[in-house]
């Protein structure tokens, strides 16, 4: 196992359902390398340190700070983002709610929230919204003050 | 940030190996979630990132008669997601829950909470109280450490370059025992602690006595503290206001903190008091069943 060169590492992994290899410098983000090597640009990059949440994707069906986590650490993972969540037939219930309520203004924390929202209303449809604020907890919204995308998420809940 | 290679051993040898070549300059990656923040700022510049999360070992969660063993790399959710988990270690589970938010919870874990040694570091009181141990490999072998041994200032700890935690063990606690952590932030998540207290009480089979009880503090040091003597004072004491009382005067006493932007000392200290006296509560509540 050499390691005597920062060298790229082959990732082969899933992204909205859509298979990847791909060659991914070892210290490279998985934000970035969504960013950058794919085109993904739908992932946001915000505080860079895990605090809020704009970069938020899903890994193997748990939501994650994609700014840390490497591109590498995704090889044989099922990765889920912001593209994926719209179908050809239409907006995801989610992203729908969110436009009715205008739960969301300048934008830049909307993918995370929808990915994040998506990650708790998969496994439980039903959320209290006491549930849901400590959920989002780890999403900071700088222009609704949340009430707007905490009733969003509620209409969508069962 | 420094570039660094990426490697995923799948052995605790091949591991160890990679870290005793690179010295200070490489690290284990469990969670990341304080390791490449840490690398992004320039704390620490590395050559070698080791992901440790293709090591069955050190992914390992097993609960049972001989206790409790947590791999150095299960994140946060896994510890709080099982139920004989919190049934048996409450306090633990407390813990895990207050770390970061979801996403973080994801990926952080026990582990890394305790190698990243800051004195906040909501998961290391429960495992200070429990009396927990963490097994470290390296290739000159292996070794343990208590965890009240174990960190050693902000960000440092009792590991040498080349060192790998492996696992956290825990002893099975006996009947009638309990346990609790809690801490004060000025949000409802997502903070760090102005001051966290966490305690084991084991009660006697009347469930009206302490046989003995440990507390230890986050926060309120340069490292996660012990509070022997509070914990001390309680040791074959009836359970009323007044052993609790001078208890959480004790944890007081214990306590060394600074006035930084979260909190003053004379705060910190009131904190610990009003928190020590709460959780010998819970965890007597919890003892009772």
């Amino acid at each position: 196992m050499t390691t005597n060169s920062p060298s790229k590492v082959h990732v082969t992994t899933t992204i909205n359902g859509q298979q990847h290899e791909l060659l991914v410098p070892g210290y490279m983000s998985l934000l970035d390398t969504l960013r950058e090597l794919i085109g993904l640009t739908g992932t946001k990059e915000g505080c860079l340190d895990g605090n809020c949440g704009a970069c938020t994707v899903s890994v193997d069906g748990r939501i994650v700070d994609s700014c840390l986590v490497l591109g590498a650490e995704v090889n044989g993972k099922v990765v889920d983002t912001i593209e994926g969540m719209a179908t050809p037939e239409g907006l995801h219930p989610l992203q729908q709610a969110f436009l009715e309520e205008a739960a969301l203004q300048c934008g830049i924390c909307t993918p995370g929230f929808l990915v994040a929202a998506k990650g708790l209303l998969d496994n439980e449809p039903s959320p209290t919204e006491g549930r849901i604020r400590h959920w989002l907890a780890g999403n900071l919204c700088r222009c609704t003050g949340y009430d707007k995308i905490v009733r969003a998420v509620q209409k969508v809940s069962d | 940030m420094h570039p660094f290679a990426y490697v995923a051993p799948s052995t605790v040898a091949e591991a160890v190996a990679v870290l005793d070549e690179h010295g200070d300059r490489a690290r284990p990656l469990a969670g990341g979630t304080d390791l490449l923040v840490k690398a992004r700022a320039n704390v620490w510049e590395l050559d070698a990132v080791v992901d440790i999360k293709s090591i069955p070992e050190l992914m390992k969660l097993s609960v049972g008669n001989d206790g409790l063993s947590i791999g150095a790399g299960v994140p946060c959710y896994q510890v709080y997601d099982n139920s004989e988990i919190a049934a048996e270690y409450p306090g633990i589970v407390d813990g895990v829950s207050i770390i970061g938010g979801i996403q973080i919870q994801s990926r952080a874990g026990l582990g890394g909470n305790l190698c990243n040694a800051a004195p906040s570091g909501d998961g290391i009181p429960s495992l200070i109280v429990h009396s927990a141990v963490a097994k470290i490999a390296s290739v000159n072998g292996t070794r343990e450490v208590a965890i009240e041994d174990f960190t050693t200032g902000p960000s440092r700890t009792v590991l040498k370059p080349g060192e790998l935690l492996v696992s956290i063990e825990v002893p099975k606690p006996a009947a009638n025992s309990g346990a609790a952590y809690t801490r004060f932030i000025p949000r409802n998540e997502m903070d760090i602690a102005v001051a966290g207290v966490g305690v084991f009480v084991q009660l006697d089979s009347s469930g009206k006595n302490f046989e003995s009880a440990r507390i230890a503090l986050a926060s309120v040091g340069p490292t996660p503290i012990l509070a022997s003597a509070a914990g001390d004072s309680l040791a074959g004491k009836p359970v009323n206001d007044e052993t609790i009382s001078a208890a959480s005067a004790l944890a007081r006493d214990a306590a060394t903190p600074i006035t930084d932007m979260r909190g003053t000392v004379e705060q910190r200290k009131q904190l610990v008091e009003v928190l020590t006296g709460r959780m010998i509560k819970q965890a007597v509540e919890r003892a009772r069943g």
